[in-house]
């Protein structure tokens, strides 16, 4: 009886160290426990339903996994070329964009003015169910349009780098950098509502693309084929980029650069071809991702990429800047977050949840979930 | 040393006087191009004079967070938007749709003014130890909180201990009438009732030059608007060459020398972050209590950013270049566009414009460049932003300290670099 009390002490003098030193997370921590163990008591006195739950975790797993593949690619060049990159939400919609424009093209081909498609119907407006594009039917076309995404926003970036960020390499402090890529975030958006207009429209056939209904308690959660794809693609291409960056020599190299550049430089990693290949890396999983996301969602507009960009920066801070996993980890809070929080708070206000949260997360622990690793 | 001050200042006041100068007669023969009658010369400087001194206000206030201390907030929109609903939640009608509290105008002013400065100073305290980039992500984050809480439906009417407010969620929120109107009308809020003896000679007198009674309102209103202004500028002229403004110009420098100076720094840059959010709260008030009316889609980021490339094309860490970057941006980059289409439009006489920018592409390999022209002069509002962010670039890869930069501090308090002629036995001497 003694020695048990003894080892409660010790124990609890323990956790209670630990809490002084580390008193944020312990209260996010507790919070987070708090609101779960309500969640509980809501489910088993009936006043939530199993099946709104499960939609919830289902849709924040989602979006989740849309905001953290999009932002793989910010934390890459956060972490290697040192700077916040404003202009991330806009490649990601030029990505979405260059995809559409391809599907459209080859859907479309004889049965549509060819210049209109070109223009993703921004001549005039073009009747999705009679283009017929959707995960179900149209398979191989989906995947040429996520290649020419990938294609189009490599070459966006690569051409950016070349003229914008290449002329201020010797600049050590980010906030040029960051100031600078502002400016092409302006210009990139509004570059694509002039030649795409300002309309939000349709992409795919709803009515075509497959849907399965889960059975949840006494409900169901119906997924559709476009959400699955999401969900798959972006796992498959997160496990390729932490392989690639894990055991390539390139890989390596990235690693060594984003911990420390000058060291990178004089044991004779050639950074300039580095900085060249993060751009191609991460030009490739922004178009992807852009793709991906208008195709979940069926719509597009001009600027869907720049109203996701503070969420994806909210990931990938929360996650840790420059680690994979950490995007990933960081994007299901972000997307988790939108969703379960309206258990508690209007949907009005799930936004501001979200940036709480990041601010929170920013001020107690800025070095991210993922502390300590760095770009793997 | 006094005297040197005197001769910059007055240096200075004839730079802002002929920016102002040369931009009023740049778009008076833009007036006279378009046709348009005394009238409405008259109200469109004003409208370029209007805009032109509410971003110089802004662009002040935030040199003196990011020119002078080198804080990069970029959440200035969201200040702004504070300080506008608090003004309008505190003197709103108590009895109307979207109910207020019913006080004067002046204790709404002070109060918009209090809140900002206090937001502010709340979201300093825990990012003082924040990397600069992590500092813009935060205050651009808090400024959306800000903007998503005034759009939210939850809000639109809500109560504090039994006293109804509300912020009226996405239609917005009505401001009060504009108190100049008290210097032409008996009753601001009631045209009908009749003039006072003030308004009576003025319109009078413009009368005769057939300028609109509404129009000489605006003018007036600009006027007081320029004159504030040069308080925003008189006080940040202060704030910045006093010894505060010394430390906060360390601070931007080397915050580690600055605090090892015996310097607290954090107390500065709290002081700082307060003031100036207070003063874009103000500029807001100011800026939007004109309209009668305002929503939460006003307040965008983009309005930040628009702020930021006024305050960089001016040059940060000057209060003249910030002045005169406000102006420049105003006139010529925001709304100079949308005069170029009207001069261009009513010069050349276009047929309607291409529906897709390929149809307008095509022309142009037969050498016919006007469905392209027209088609761009259609979407110039687009254009616009892409311009200004190309301008961005261009000026921060090659003039990072814009028009007036003014990042060569002195170190003691005589200028040393520019010694006085002396006269020595051999003859003079510098």
């Amino acid at each position: 009886m003694c020695a048990y009390s003894i080892g409660m002490i010790r124990y609890y003098n323990i956790l209670r160290e630990k809490v002084q030193k580390d008193r944020g997370t312990a209260i996010v921590f507790l919070s987070i426990v708090i609101l779960l163990l309500d969640l509980v008591f809501r489910l088993i006195i009936g006043k939530n339903e199993s099946q709104v739950v499960a939609t919830y975790l289902w849709d924040g797993l989602v979006v989740g996994l849309a905001i953290g593949l999009a932002g793989v690619g910010l934390s890459l060049t956060y972490s290697i070329l040192k700077f916040a990159n404003f202009a991330h939400g806009d490649m990601i919609t030029a990505g979405g964009f260059s995809g559409w424009v391809a599907v459209f093209a080859v859907a479309g081909v004889g049965k549509f003015d060819m210049k209109n498609l070109l223009l993703v119907g921004a001549g005039k407006p073009i009747n999705v169910t009679e283009l017929g594009i959707s995960v179900s039917t149209t398979p191989v076309i989906i995947l040429f349009g996520l290649v020419a995404a990938i294609v189009g926003t490599i070459l966006l970036t690569l051409f950016i780098d070349r003229f914008v960020f290449r002329p201020m390499r010797h600049h050590n402090d980010g906030i040029t950098l960051l100031i600078a890529s502002i400016g092409i975030a302006l210009a990139l958006r509004y570059g694509l509502a002039f030649v795409f207009k300002t309309q939000n429209r349709g992409l795919t056939a709803a009515s075509l693309t497959a849907s399965y209904s889960v059975p949840v308690g006494t409900g169901s959660v119906q997924i559709d084929l476009g959400e699955i794809t999401l969900v798959l693609v972006a796992i498959a291409l997160m496990v390729s980029v932490h392989v690639f960056l894990q055991y390539s020599t390139l890989g390596k190299a990235m690693r060594a650069m984003a911990d420390n550049r000058d060291l990178a430089l004089i044991t004779g990693i050639p950074t300039e071809k580095v900085v060249r290949a993060t751009w191609i890396i991460g030009g490739a999983l922004t178009g992807a991702a852009g793709f991906l996301i208008t195709l979940e969602r069926g719509t597009i507009s001009f600027q869907f990429g720049w109203i996701l960009l503070l969420f994806i920066f909210a990931a990938v801070i929360i996650g840790g800047i420059g680690s994979v996993y950490g995007a990933i980890a960081g994007g299901l809070v972000i997307g988790l977050t939108s969703t379960i929080s309206l258990i508690w708070i209007p949907a009005d206000l799930a936004n501001v949840a979200v940036f709480s949260v990041m601010i929170l997360v920013l001020l107690y622990k800025p070095e991210g979930l993922f502390k300590g690793v760095t770009t793997a | 040393m006094k005297f040197d001050i005197e001769m910059l200042l007055k240096n200075d006041v004839r730079i802002v006087v002929s920016t102002f100068v040369g931009i009023s007669f740049l778009f008076i023969i833009v007036a006279m191009i378009l046709g348009l009658d005394f009238n409405g010369t008259v109200n469109t400087i004003q409208r370029i004079m209007f805009l032109s001194a509410v971003y110089a206000m802004v662009v002040l206030a935030l040199n003196l967070q990011w020119g002078y201390a080198g804080i990069f907030n970029i959440g200035v929109a969201g200040f702004m938007l504070s300080g506008v609903y608090t003004m309008a939640i505190i003197t709103g009608d108590p009895n109307g749709l979207i109910p207020g509290l019913g006080l004067p105008l002046p204790i709404g002013i002070v109060g918009g003014v209090l809140v900002s400065g206090l937001l502010g100073l709340l979201i300093s305290i825990p990012t003082l130890k924040l990397k600069a980039d992590y500092l813009a992500i935060v205050t651009i984050g808090f400024a959306e909180i800000i903007r998503y809480t005034a759009n939210a439906l939850t809000f639109k009417t809500f109560s504090i201990a039994g006293v109804e407010m509300g912020t009226g969620a996405g239609r917005g929120i009505h401001l009060p009438m504009n108190p100049i109107r008290g210097l032409y009308y008996i009753d601001p809020s009631n045209m009908g009732l009749g003039k006072t003896i003030v308004g009576e000679y003025i319109f009078g007198f413009f009368e005769i030059v057939q300028v609109q009674s509404s129009v000489v309102v605006s003018w007036t209103y600009a006027i007081v608007l320029i004159f504030i202004v040069g308080l925003f500028y008189v006080v940040t002229y202060r704030i910045g060459n006093s010894p505060f403004g010394r430390v906060l110009k360390a601070i931007r420098e080397d915050e580690l020398v600055a605090n090892a100076l015996g310097k607290n720094t954090d107390i500065y840059k709290m002081k700082v972050f307060a003031i100036g959010c207070g003063l874009m709260g103000l500029a807001g008030i100011l800026w939007q209590g004109s309209y009668g009316y305002t929503n939460p889609t006003t307040f965008q980021p983009i309005l930040t950013f628009y702020i930021f490339i006024a305050l960089i094309i001016g040059g940060s860490g000057s209060n003249t270049g910030s002045v005169i970057g406000g102006v420049v941006f105003a006139s010529l980059l925001f709304e100079g566009p949308n005069f170029v289409r009207r001069v261009i439009m009513h010069v050349f006489k276009f047929d309607k414009a291409p529906n897709s920018i390929i149809e307008a592409m095509i022309p142009i390999s037969s050498l016919d460049f006007e469905p392209f022209i027209s088609y761009s002069l259609a979407n110039i509002s687009s254009l616009r932003v892409v311009f200004l962010g190309l301008v961005l670039v261009y000026i921060i890869q090659n003039r990072p300290d814009g028009l007036l930069g003014d990042r060569k501090e002195l170190a003691a308090s005589i200028d040393i670099s520019r010694r006085p002629v002396t006269e020595t036995r051999e003859g003079k001497e510098a």
